[in-house]
């Protein structure tokens, strides 16, 4: 007769807290919240600028607040975070081959983060003209 | 012989690492327990050394897996703090003084001690169709060969080094949470194939890529890539393979098989 | 031969069933690469340098605004910019949960996540279609 009982051991629902790299993980995925949120006060200042200037400035002072520059403050962390981590996994999105070699990881991140400083540079002046 | 190592063994032997060894015995336990070793430390000792250190001078009934010693038979995986190492290609000096804790790979089921029951990573390793299907109008052995040039090879070579060790498995969650998910190392051994030229499987292929138990439970933690010991990037595969998927979407839209 | 057909015949044809992630892990990753790239200089602007006056709020008047919306080119933009990233977060949200071992109900998660999505870029949508000057 066979001895054998394998055991399987439970997987908790905090796996990610017992591990530094599956924590980081969960707070790639998790930047999600506040940029969602962000999104909806990009919507509402939609809403609010459909219902004319009074509205629009009104919407525009509630962003003053202090817990709005907070709040702000935080998005502006997390989505450099979520940034960091989406150039980061770039290269293995990437099948290209120079010369029969894979292109270097190193090209392509570095890349991204050019394109991220031209872009940024490039919206501020445009927001100023 | 002996009169050489007799030396070396003594001057290392007043140093000693704890290594807590997670045990499970089936037909007297009901669930693991830890127990402690105490090893004589040595910088260039293995891990899988000082297993079998414990094997040969302290219980005799730890069960482990080892063969090559030497990084490529890929028996010897288990869980070294909590991360999935390869037990001959970790070394006690990378965590001296600190006290070292084993346990069998994770996500798998544990046979006895160290020892997993790998049935299941070995299953989706043959159900992805791991050899070269040829085109149907294949042309005859009198032929000759299939000519490859180093640019094509380069396509899946990296993907091509596994080991099935296993450790990728042990390190993605979703494997973990839901063992349906096909994994890292079969999803890397089914681009091996997709991106050889000589081979015409491709869209039988495809079809177990485009599963939700494909590449789509796969939420790109990008674990299974640190872990792996050969460098063979299947996060990388699956995210290729996840495009290559898409592409299938679209094209199965406008025409449907 | 005969005894080669059965052993075929053994072998159970597998039913492989296609899944529709494709939809969503394209908006996912347009969503995703927007975000890594947009995002941080958004809330730098919206959130930041203009509430705190660091930039003149002149640049994000009313007037400027409204024009700039109700134009044919900035309409896309703003819905583009506005909806998108939410395609990204909450596909995330969805997937999260399976993390977080909440294993119940996906398929109402599933419509949740993504319809609230659908719902707030309808809701942009409308709101820029009735400010639209051609
Ligand atoms: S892909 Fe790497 S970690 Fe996974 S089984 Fe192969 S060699 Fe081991
Ligand atoms: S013993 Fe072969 S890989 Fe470690």
């Amino acid at each position: 007769m066979s001895k054998r009982k394998p055991y399987q051991r439970e997987m908790n629902n905090d796996w990610w807290l017992k591990n530094a790299f599956y924590s980081k993980y969960m707070i790639r995925e998790g930047s999600s919240i506040l940029i969602t949120v962000y999104s909806l006060i990009l919507a509402w200042g939609v809403f609010r600028l459909s219902q004319g200037e009074e509205a629009f400035n009104a919407w525009l002072s509630a962003l003053q607040h202090p817990i709005s520059i907070i709040f702000h403050l935080l998005v502006l962390l997390i989505a450099l975070y979520h940034t960091i981590t989406w150039f980061s996994l770039a290269p293995k999105a990437v099948d290209l081959y120079i010369k029969g070699k894979p292109l270097d990881a190193k090209f392509i991140v570095a890349g991204h983060y050019i394109s991220f400083i031209i872009v940024t540079i490039f919206c501020l002046v445009l927001i100023m003209l | 012989m002996s009169a050489q190592t007799m030396p070396t063994q003594q001057a290392v032997s007043d140093k000693v690492i704890e290594v807590e060894i997670l045990r499970y015995r089936p037909e007297q336990d009901e669930k693991p327990f830890p127990q402690l070793f105490e090893v004589p430390y040595s910088p260039d000792m293995s891990i899988l050394e000082a297993l079998q250190y414990i094997k040969d001078h302290l219980d005799s009934t730890v069960s482990f897996r080892w063969s090559c010693r030497m990084a490529i038979c890929g028996s010897c995986g288990l869980m070294v703090n909590n991360v999935p190492k390869l037990g001959c290609k970790a070394f006690l000096r990378d965590y001296y003084p600190q006290k070292i804790k084993l346990e069998a790979l994770a996500n798998f089921p544990i046979e006895r001690d160290l020892v997993v029951d790998m049935g299941d990573f070995i299953k989706k390793l043959e159900e992805i169709k791991p050899y070269i299907i040829p085109a149907t109008d294949d042309k005859c052995l009198s032929e000759g060969t299939y000519k490859q040039t180093p640019e094509q090879m380069e396509k899946y070579k990296q993907y091509s080094m596994c080991i099935n060790c296993g450790l990728c498995y042990a390190a993605c969650p979703q494997y973990g949470l839901d063992s349906k998910f096909t994994g890292p190392a079969a999803l890397a051994l089914l681009a091996r194939y997709n991106r050889d030229s000589r081979d015409a499987g491709s869209a039988e292929r495809m079809k177990i890529v485009n599963q939700e138990e494909g590449v789509w439970s796969c939420t790109f933690v990008g674990y299974c890539s640190v872990v792996c010991p050969k460098g063979v990037d299947p996060a990388a595969a699956i995210q290729l393979l996840k495009v290559e998927s898409s592409k299938d979407y679209l094209i199965g839209m406008f025409k449907p098989d | 031969m005969n005894a080669q057909q059965t052993t075929t015949n053994q072998l159970p044809e597998k039913k492989y069933i296609r899944s529709h992630e494709p939809i969503f892990w394209g908006l996912f990753g347009a969503g995703g690469m927007l975000t890594a790239f947009l995002t941080p200089v958004m809330v730098l602007v919206t959130g930041l340098l203009i509430p705190l006056g660091l930039i003149d709020a002149e640049h994000l008047s009313y007037e400027k605004l409204h024009q700039f919306v109700s134009s044919w080119y900035g309409a896309p933009i703003v819905l583009v910019l506005v909806a998108l990233p939410l395609w990204h977060t909450l596909h995330r949200i969805f997937h999260s949960l399976h993390d977080l071992g909440i294993k119940r109900g996906r398929d109402w998660q599933q419509v949740i996540c993504y319809g609230f999505a659908f719902a707030v870029s309808v809701f942009v949508f409308t709101l820029l279609l009735q400010m639209l000057s051609l």
